[in-house]
């Protein structure tokens, strides 16, 4: 039971935050679409006629764009995979009854506070090293040649990367929707004796599908947009080989400072986002009115 | 009712957990070795795990040759400068929309939400140019707005569930008791706000101590943090791996420590209150 008063004050006290997130939305999805119909290069100031969709044209047919668009869904895949399987066992193994929880708990959750340049940068030299890395080492204990992870797999060393920053976040939410099954529940499925996989593929699993969708959305919304493991190991590269959407627009904008064709990507890569981006909001709203 | 465990159950499970948890955190702990190696222990082969000569000389040679603080202060002030900012704008709004939801409140919550659904590159060019027509690129000032702006969605959303489950009936009980209003703020909302707003806080300098896309382009030198500065050891610096580990340890030491206070937030904040 608000009175006209408390509203006028509410709508006072939300007003400068919509204000500057419009503000931040708008103006620069603006000017990147304007640019995207200019012929915009930073080599050649003061002569930026319109070219209507040929930027995108250009970018679209781009092969460059083909191979971007594939390291990016191969990379959001492989991460989610790894992450959402890893993080189900663990956040099951986490669950259960042992000792020192605590202490265990902050070693799983640490990777999630590793900034992403020195991830990216530990993981390459001190363990993907093909001569000196740690993983060489074990290769060549068992008699196996080591793998020369950046220059015969760049992408799958980035996925490796990424998918241990992100495994505790997916460890994490879904160890916290474990511990809200109902206690009674998991004790009279025991007292039935059901088995293990029954009970987890029909209590369990369909207990935690909420979490795995949460997580699911949430990651695949930053894991479009990695960008500094990508920078600091390979810049993009051998050939095309570790390029994703974000890192060719980098490249286009700030590399070969050309803005129109590199604003035209930033548009198709605001498209991919908001296809995902349109199912969460649709997800998350629905849980506010629960 | 508590379970009766069995002991062998409860060693099997011990050994586990400890086991998977040690893999996850051996990349971290590996670091941390190598920083307190010479730069010949950090490359021989095999490698050396605890019997070597242990040193402080990388942290030593870190901070002199490449001014260490500086960027440790950068950081310091991007991730709290841009977090308090965040809070200003966030309590009025998270509050209002908590206490006095009109029909519109659900629509633009949402609506805040998908503003940090848009991808950085969408926004890279218009803001680097803007930003290196009116001076900012490089600039402490101009990094602070762009992460203030990029956490407070999450700012507001983590404030506003958590205001959201302070009852509304403590209310009606201190207004029966004759409260004013600004009593009823002072001495029953705001120390039952307190935890959520600190919860906050945590959470979000984190994220700005951790942010490398924006820090990355739009630094250079003087105003750049610790994310850019162990960039610069992509190469050919690089190669000294037993400094690169020391500056990573002394990059990543200071939010480690925030972070494992932080980790029940981190579900909350992350999810958008979708998993509590």
């Amino acid at each position: 039971m608000a009175t006209r008063h408390a509203r006028g004050l509410a709508r006072i006290a939300v007003a400068p935050s919509v204000l500057v997130l419009f503000l931040w939305m708008i103006v620069p999805l603006g000017m990147t679409l304007y640019f995207s119909v200019l012929h915009y290069d930073l080599l050649d100031p003061g002569n930026e006629p319109f070219i209507g969709f040929l930027n995108y044209r250009y970018f679209l047919t781009d092969p460059a764009f083909f191979a971007a668009l594939g390291n990016t869904l191969k990379l959001v895949g492989a991460v989610l995979a790894i992450t959402v399987v890893g993080g189900i066992l663990l956040a099951l193994l986490l669950d259960q009854p042992f000792l020192g929880r605590g202490i265990v708990r902050l070693m799983v959750i640490a990777p999630f506070f590793v900034m992403p340049t020195v991830s990216a940068l530990i993981w390459k030299n001190l363990l993907m090293h093909p001569v000196s890395g740690l993983f060489a080492w074990i290769a060549r204990s068992v008699g196996l040649q080591p793998i020369d992870w950046f220059a015969e797999a760049p992408l799958t060393a980035i996925s490796l990367i990424v998918a241990w920053q992100w495994l505790p976040f997916a460890t994490l939410i879904l160890l916290t929707a474990l511990q809200s099954l109902d206690q009674e529940q998991k004790e009279a499925a025991e007292m039935d004796g059901a088995p293990a996989i029954a009970y987890f593929f029909y209590i369990v699993l369909p207990h935690l599908a909420r979490a795995i969708t949460v997580v699911i959305l949430i990651e695949t919304i930053f894991l479009l947009n990695v960008f500094a493991e990508i920078r600091v190991t390979t810049g993009g590269g051998p050939g095309l080989q570790t390029t994703n959407i974000p890192f060719l627009v980098y490249a286009q904008a700030l590399l070969q400072f050309d803005v129109g064709g590199a604003s035209a990507g930033g548009i198709v890569a605001v498209v991919l986002a908001n296809i995902v981006a349109f199912f969460l909001v649709r997800m998350i709203g629905r849980n506010l009115e629960a | 009712m508590a379970r009766a465990v069995s002991v062998r159950r409860l060693t099997l499970m011990t050994a586990a957990a400890w086991l998977v948890g040690f893999l996850i955190f051996f990349p971290i702990l590996w670091m941390i070795l190598t920083s307190f190696k010479t730069e010949l222990e950090a490359f021989s082969t095999p490698p050396k795990f605890l019997f070597f000569h242990w040193t402080l000389e990388n942290f030593g040679i870190v901070q002199q040759r490449s001014n260490y603080l500086k960027f440790a202060g950068n950081s310091i002030i991007l991730s709290v400068g841009s977090t308090i900012v965040g809070i200003l704008f966030g309590v009025p709004a998270a509050w209002a929309m908590a206490f006095s939801p009109s029909k519109r409140t659900k629509d633009v919550l949402l609506w805040m939400l998908s503003t940090k659904m848009m991808p950085p590159v969408g926004a890279l060019i218009p803001i680097y140019l803007l930003f290196r027509d009116s001076g900012l690129l490089d600039s402490r000032i101009g990094l602070i707005g762009v992460e203030f702006l990029i956490n407070l969605p999450i700012i507001i959303w983590m404030l506003f569930t958590y205001f959201k489950e302070i009852p509304g009936e403590i209310l009606e009980a201190s207004r029966m008791d004759g409260a004013t209003p600004w009593r009823e703020i002072v001495y029953v909302l705001a120390p039952m706000a307190v935890p959520g707003v600190a919860s906050t806080l945590l959470l979000n300098v984190i994220l700005a101590w951790n942010e490398a896309f924006w820090t990355l382009n739009l630094t250079t030198t003087a105003a750049a943090p610790l994310t850019a500065f162990i960039a610069s050891y992509s190469s050919p610096e690089g190669l000294f791996w037993a400094k690169l580990s020391a500056a990573s340890t002394m990059a990543i030491a200071p939010i480690m420590v925030l972070g494992w206070f932080s980790q029940r937030q981190l579900v909350r904040g992350l999810t958008f209150g979708a998993v509590k």
